[in-house]
Order: C-alpha cells, then sequence, then structure tokens
C-alpha cells in the first residue's frame, strides 16, 4: 500500500506563462497568413483560368481598402516569417566548420536574411524588367 | 539582529499528499545575503522555519543536477539562482514542470530514467576491438561534433521547459534525445541503427516543434534544440531513400 | 517503434517556408500593395493578356503552382502542430483538414493552370 499520489498539473495556456512560449506561438501564427495570402493567389488563378471578365474581377477585388490593409497585414506578418524562419534555421542545422573555425548561429541567420533581400530584390526586378 | 539584514519572502508550491488534495501554496520570510542561493534560502527554512519542506539538493554547485526546480516560472538550479536577484518583491518556487509532483519540490522522475536506459547510452563499437589495438583516436573536429551534448547533468531542466513533453509524455524529450545524438555523433560509435529506430519514431526527433526553450534553460550548454532538429534532415533522407540503399528498408 | 511519416508533411513545410522567406514579402508587396495601388511597377503588370501569357507557358504555370501549394502545405503543416498545440485532441480530424486543405487547394491550382490553354 503506497502513500504516494503524484500530482499532475493541467497544460492549459501553457503558452501564455512565459514570453518566450508567445513568441514560438507568435512564429507558428504566421502560418495562418501565408494560407490566407496563398488562397488569395488561387482565387487569382482560377479566375484566370475563367477569362478575361473574371480575372478583371479579382483584380478590382485587390484594389478595395480591404484588401490592402489585409495585405499590409500579410507583409508585415511574412517579414516577421522571414526573420523567424532564419532565426531557427541555425538549430536545424549540423555542427560546421569553416576554416577550421566553427560556424556560429548568428553567420548562419545572417546570411539567410542576406539570401532574403537579395531574393526579393531579384523578384522586385524581374517582374520590374517585365511589365 | 545583523546589521541590514534583509529578509525576503519565498513562496513554496507545496504537496503533501498524505494531507494535500492539490498543491497549496506557502509564505516564508527568509532573512538572506547577498551571496544566498535560492537553494541556501529553502535550506533556511526547512533548518528554522518548516522540517516538513522537502526537495532534491546535492553538490550544491551545479553540477549534479538534483536541485531544478521553477523559480518565478523559469525552470533554473535553485543553488545557481540568487536570492539577491529576486528582491524586494520576491520569488515563486515550484516543482519542475511538466513532471509530476511527488511531494512539494521533488517530481516523479521515473518516465526520465526509464527512458534514459532506452537509447543505449554508451558506445557500441564498430567493430569487436582488441586491448592490442590501444586507445582510440580522435581529432579536435571529431570530438567538436559531439562534445557540447556530452555535458548533460540530467538535471531535467529542458523537460520543464518542454511543451511537447508537458502535452505528450510519450515524447523521449529534449535532454535524452540529446545524449541519444551525443553517441550517434562519436567517431567511435557504430550503434546508429540501434538508436535511430526510436530517433526516426513519432516519440523520437518527429515530436519535436523547434520550441527551442530547452537550450534557453539549459544551465551546460548542451542545446538540444540543436541535437535533436539537425537530425530531421537525416530522418527524413533516410525516409525518403530507404529502399534504395543497402540495408536501408525497416525490417 | 514505428516509424514517423512526418517527413513527407515537413518537407514540405520545409520547402514552402524557405520560399516564403526568400520571396514572400517581394510577392506580397507586388501582387497586394504595388501593382493594384500602382506603384513603383507599370499598372498593367498584372493585367489579363499578361498574366495569361505568364501562365500558359510550363515555366510560368509552375512557378504558380509551386508558389501557391508550398505555401499552402507549408501552412498545413504548421497549422496542425498550432491546433495540437492549442489542446485540440481530434488529431485524425485535424489532419485531414489541414492536409486535406492544401491537397485541395494544390489540386484547384493544377486544375485551373492546366485549363489554360497556349
Amino acid at each position: 500500500m503506497s502513500a504516494r499520489r503524484p500530482y499532475v498539473r493541467s497544460m492549459d495556456g501553457w503558452w501564455k506563462r512565459d514570453p518566450y512560449f508567445i513568441r514560438y506561438m507568435a512564429r507558428e501564427v504566421t502560418a495562418v497568413f501565408v494560407a490566407l495570402y496563398a488562397v488569395v493567389l488561387l482565387f487569382g488563378v482560377v479566375r484566370l483560368s475563367q477569362g478575361e471578365a473574371a480575372f478583371n474581377g479579382w483584380l478590382q477585388y485587390l484594389k478595395t481598402p480591404w484588401m490592402l490593409v489585409f495585405h499590409l497585414i500579410v507583409l508585415a506578418v511574412f517579414c516577421y516569417h522571414t526573420w523567424s524562419w532564419f532565426n531557427i534555421m541555425p538549430k536545424t542545422m549540423p555542427i560546421m566548420f569553416v576554416g577550421g573555425k566553427r560556424v556560429q548561429p548568428g553567420t548562419i541567420t545572417g546570411t539567410g536574411l542576406a539570401a532574403s533581400v537579395i531574393a526579393c530584390l531579384a523578384v522586385l526586378f524581374i517582374v520590374g524588367g517585365m511589365s | 539582529m545583523a546589521d541590514n539584514e534583509k529578509i525576503i519572502e519565498i513562496e513554496v508550491l507545496r504537496y503533501r499528499p498524505e494531507q494535500d488534495k492539490e498543491p497549496v501554496p506557502q509564505i516564508y520570510k527568509v532573512p538572506f545575503t547577498d551571496d544566498m542561493s535560492v537553494l541556501q534560502g529553502l535550506q533556511y527554512i526547512k533548518d528554522f522555519l518548516d522540517e516538513s519542506v522537502s526537495f532534491r539538493w546535492s553538490c550544491r554547485m551545479a553540477i549534479c543536477g538534483s536541485c531544478g526546480m521553477m523559480i518565478d516560472g523559469k525552470p533554473k538550479l535553485s543553488c545557481k539562482t540568487f536570492l539577491r536577484e529576486y528582491y524586494p518583491g520576491g520569488l515563486r518556487v515550484e516543482a519542475l514542470m511538466h513532471l509530476p509532483i511527488e511531494r512539494d519540490l521533488i517530481v516523479d522522475a521515473t518516465d526520465f530514467i526509464t527512458k534514459l536506459e532506452s537509447i543505449k547510452p554508451y558506445i557500441i563499437p564498430k567493430e569487436e576491438r582488441k586491448l592490442e589495438q590501444g586507445e582510440y583516436l580522435q581529432t579536435p573536429q571529431q570530438r567538436d561534433m559531439y562534445e557540447q551534448f556530452s555535458s548533460c547533468i540530467n538535471c531535467m531542466l529542458c523537460y520543464a521547459a518542454c511543451p511537447q513533453y508537458g502535452l505528450n509524455p510519450k515524447f523521449t524529450g529534449p535532454g535524452i534525445l540529446a545524449l541519444m545524438h551525443r553517441y550517434n555523433a562519436d567517431s567511435r560509435d557504430g550503434g546508429q541503427a540501434e538508436r535511430l529506430g526510436l530517433g526516426y519514431a513519432d516519440e523520437g526527433f518527429w515530436g519535436c516543434t523547434a520550441v527551442g526553450y530547452c537550450s534557453e534553460v539549459c544551465p551546460k550548454g548542451v542545446d538540444p534544440a540543436n541535437a535533436i532538429n539537425q537530425n530531421k534532415m537525416n530522418s527524413a533522407i533516410n525516409y525518403f531513400t530507404r529502399f534504395i540503399t543497402p540495408g536501408g528498408a525497416d525490417k | 517503434m514505428k516509424r514517423s511519416n512526418e517527413p513527407i508533411f515537413w518537407s514540405l513545410f520545409g520547402a514552402g517556408g524557405m520560399l516564403a522567406a526568400l520571396i514572400g514579402p517581394a510577392l506580397v508587396f507586388i501582387t497586394g500593395i504595388a501593382v493594384p495601388f500602382g506603384l513603383f511597377f507599370k499598372p498593367d503588370t498584372m493585367s489579363y493578356a499578361h498574366m495569361l501569357a505568364f501562365s500558359q507557358n510550363w515555366a510560368g504555370k509552375l512557378v504558380l503552382l509551386a508558389v501557391i501549394a508550398l505555401f499552402l502545405w507549408h501552412a498545413a503543416h504548421r497549422i496542425h502542430i498550432l491546433l495540437h498545440d492549442f489542446g485540440v485532441h481530434a488529431v485524425t480530424a485535424v489532419r485531414v483538414l489541414c492536409y486535406g486543405g492544401a491537397f485541395a487547394g494544390t489540386v484547384i491550382a493544377a486544375y485551373a493552370l492546366l485549363m489554360i490553354k497556349a
């Protein structure tokens, strides 16, 4: 007969217990906005396949104030996604050496963010050149 | 009464299964000096205020891993945390999160110990080795691949930090997966296949969602988040190529 | 112990997340802010004629499909984990909702793009 009665604590609201967890949730919630943006693009592609009138309807919809607000929010969220993505990336990499020295996490994050800036500029120039 | 004696309030989450239905906070007023750790504060409580308060401790120098607890909501070693940091507001101490409370600040570590044994935490040689062959030789770079992961003192702060372990105790957890990686990454070891059956399961590396708090709280800089997440790529590559590599498919 | 099937979804999550991290902000800026409101780019950048021409060739179709599908699969995996983190216990229902949604979106996008004939 044991006098032991281990007490298991609830996990309800665990993510509110520490700012670290709130930042983690913020990072994960970016996915909702990635999905919403993809759905907007999906609508665009579907309307494109339905002909000029349908596609112009979609273009008009993009010009509404609500869609502008939506895209401004989505832009901010995508920037946070980029930031948080390259911030966690060092944790997903094996230990690496360059010239005998251990590659630091900050180097990986910095390289990723730089790559993102370059890639975004490239997209902007390509689209600018195409139009 | 000493000159300038400071008193700090330590709120301890008590739990005595024989008399408490659930944990209940109790406040103690503890005189302290700037060099006193939280552990010393608890020892003062036990010695002079309330002998029934129960807590684990041993080395009092952050190497045995016994004194882990939640201090103001963060997993810390009580011997390495100082009362002066919480003055004058006071502090709350509670048993490590995500583990069942046995009594007061003592948690039930059975799950951790069982899992520790299950990952074969020892060098499994690649082939039979004779004494005449002498010692293994390792370059500094080879040692770097696993050294930080060998610093674990089994304090379980990472388990208290890990919400995935809290949500699903079947998850092997940060510290033990880091230890698994410590052996897999050691150039002397040949036991990867035996350990990765667990590693590549949902309860292994894939139970981790890269919260990263485990590495934040680790008092020894083990970085279990890195130990686990660097294996996801290997696991994925292995998953997709296993039918075309010799011996890759599961039996 | 049973091998996890997470690698499938994690790989898609990783590809979509990397794509979003690298070019997401530029895409959102172009399609949602700059072009509709006539900033920096010619107002007809995304006109029907231009977008039709872009999507009539296979490279264009691939780009559009990749962006839409990978963003959806990235989001599906993360939202699936998010719901688990919030304590939603209906595991199978959540998986069907999330991955099923991404799958549906991928199929719809592919079908729409295939409908656009040269």
